[in-house]
């Protein structure tokens, strides 16, 4: 999807339309009604930027924004933020994910400026998973604000032009801002209320966990549309790929607030080709959440698989023909080639 | 006090009564409590609402309780210490993602709202991050200072 206002160099800011909040391609995506996908990009555990510029490439023209996540599962890798340096300069959407596990008020406010000043203009404000699950457990959890507390902060400065002590700042983030949401973990019938509040707080998109349970999902949005908050937020459905039955079984066990019902793990196994049916799942929920009132897009989240995304997009035929931005295939003029490198 | 925590909040309703007909008979008392001072009374204060709190609620004193909104729950109880509901991370039978062994702090929170029988839920009120200066401190007498204005003039509708 091309806009006719489009920066002439990648990653510069889109003119910020009125009753818009960004000068970002996501809102506009989303506010034009079209149906939007997003995709999360693995992190590198190095320095090497290639490393994430191929990683990004297998969205190209798929997806219309890329999560950048900030250290999920609570393990250590490359850091959101820079991520999304390197990928706003290329001309990426990038959705900057920022855990509250990690880091206090302080070091928030500062790098969602500093993300804001590097072409960044999704933020994606997240409890974050306990240290306990990941690689470092022997990890001190920060958790100084909570994700609602988080939105309202970085609403305020955006809104207010002001830090939380309530200093002024000179140029405000103009950042569309995100939340996550999980209406698959206890108390169920809080969840939908939860949505509401995390909107009340400042959230003007949500990416849920992943949809395994169709039925539970129905269940959530029509409580979503009986309070009217599908209205006032869009909704992009969590999806993925099941790898296999084993797999399945082991993230349902392992990581937190994820809900996968036995009749899909039933399926994978019945399967000829486990890691096949995985995609095969994916796609038909992707047709299957489309049809829901109140979802605007899906948010796919492929763990290992991300060079499936591509086709997993172009089978369900989500995109009706649209074609998300995709960067011009001139970085590697910009980063030396291995001749280049030879030759020096 | 694992046992305590579950029956607060069973009782959430008329426990949260209780508080606030205590709460107005000190917003009564705080002309007397300011000429005392409130720096003076806040240690006894705090060890009092230590041990009340701590064996009702198994409070964590974080000198800005917020109780009232959270079904008697106190949310410092939470692994993530979150003040705004539950996390993505419960687990199916309603326990805690970081500690298996408690029931969500936020799953009881919501039972406790429930129990209020109020219009509305006080637990979709937006709570702002913690203050780290009040851990500690009385919140008993910050509220009442709140409700009765520092200058002790009448905010008693509040």
């Amino acid at each position: 999807m091309k806009f006719d206002d489009e920066p002439l160099v990648p990653g510069h800011p889109l003119p910020i339309r009125p009753g818009h909040y960004s000068p970002g391609r996501l809102e506009r995506v989303l506010r034009a009604g079209a149906f939007a996908v997003t995709a999360e990009i693995a992190p590198p555990d190095s320095a090497d930027p290639n490393e994430v510029y191929e990683r990004a490439s297998l969205f190209d023209g798929y997806v219309d924004a890329i999560n950048a996540t900030d250290g999920s599962g609570a393990n250590c890798h490359m850091s959101s933020v820079g991520m999304c340096a390197l990928l706003t300069r290329r001309g990426y959407a990038m959705v900057l994910q920022v855990s509250a596990r990690d880091r206090n008020r302080i070091a928030i406010q500062g790098d969602v400026l500093g993300a804001a000043a590097m072409g960044v203009y999704n933020i994606l404000c997240l409890t974050g998973d306990g240290v306990d699950v990941g690689d470092h457990p022997e990890a001190k959890p920060v958790f100084d604000v909570d994700c609602m507390s988080m939105l309202g902060m970085v609403r305020g400065m955006r809104d207010d032009g002001q830090f939380l002590s309530g200093r002024k700042l000179t140029s405000p983030p103009n950042v569309f801002l995100g939340a996550a949401a999980n209406p698959f973990a206890p108390p169920l019938d809080y969840r939908p209320l939860r949505l509401a509040k995390k909107v009340a707080a400042g959230a003007q998109f949500v990416q849920t966990q992943y949809c395994f349970d169709m039925d539970l999902f129905r269940n959530y949005m029509a409580a979503v549309r009986d309070a009217g908050t599908h209205e006032k937020v869009f909704i992009l459905a969590g999806v993925g790929p099941l790898a296999s039955a084993r797999s399945a079984e082991w993230i349902r066990s392992n990581v937190p607030g994820i809900h996968i019902p036995d009749a899909v793990i039933q399926r994978l196994k019945g399967a000829d080709n486990e890691k096949e049916e995985g995609v095969r799942i994916c796609v038909e929920m992707i047709n299957e959440l489309r049809e829901i009132e109140g979802v605007d897009g899906v948010h796919i989240m492929a763990f290992r698989q991300e060079h499936r995304v591509g086709e997993i997009v172009e089978r369900s035929g989500v995109l009706d023909g649209r074609e998300p931005w995709r960067p011009k295939h001139d970085w590697e003029e910009l980063a030396p080639s291995d001749d280049e490198v030879a030759r020096s | 006090m694992y046992r305590m925590r579950s029956w607060s909040v069973r009782n959430a309703r008329w426990l949260k009564r209780a508080y606030e007909g205590f709460e107005t008979v000190l917003v009564w008392l705080s002309p007397l409590l300011r000429r005392i001072g409130y720096e003076r009374l806040d240690k006894p204060f705090a060890a009092v609402e230590k041990m009340t709190k701590g064996v009702l609620l198994d409070s964590q004193n974080c000198g800005q309780c917020i109780v009232g909104f959270t079904g008697l729950s106190c949310p410092m109880n939470c692994p993530k210490k979150l003040r705004n509901g539950p996390c993505g991370g419960v687990r199916a039978d309603g326990s805690c993602e970081v500690k298996p062994e408690m029931k969500c702090v936020w799953v009881l929170a919501w039972e406790g709202n429930k129990r209020f029988r109020e219009n509305g839920y006080p637990i979709q009120t937006v709570q702002p991050a913690v203050d780290n200066r009040l851990v500690g401190k009385s919140a008993w007498l910050r509220a009442v200072r709140l409700r009765a204005g520092v200058d002790g003039s009448a905010m008693h509708e509040v």
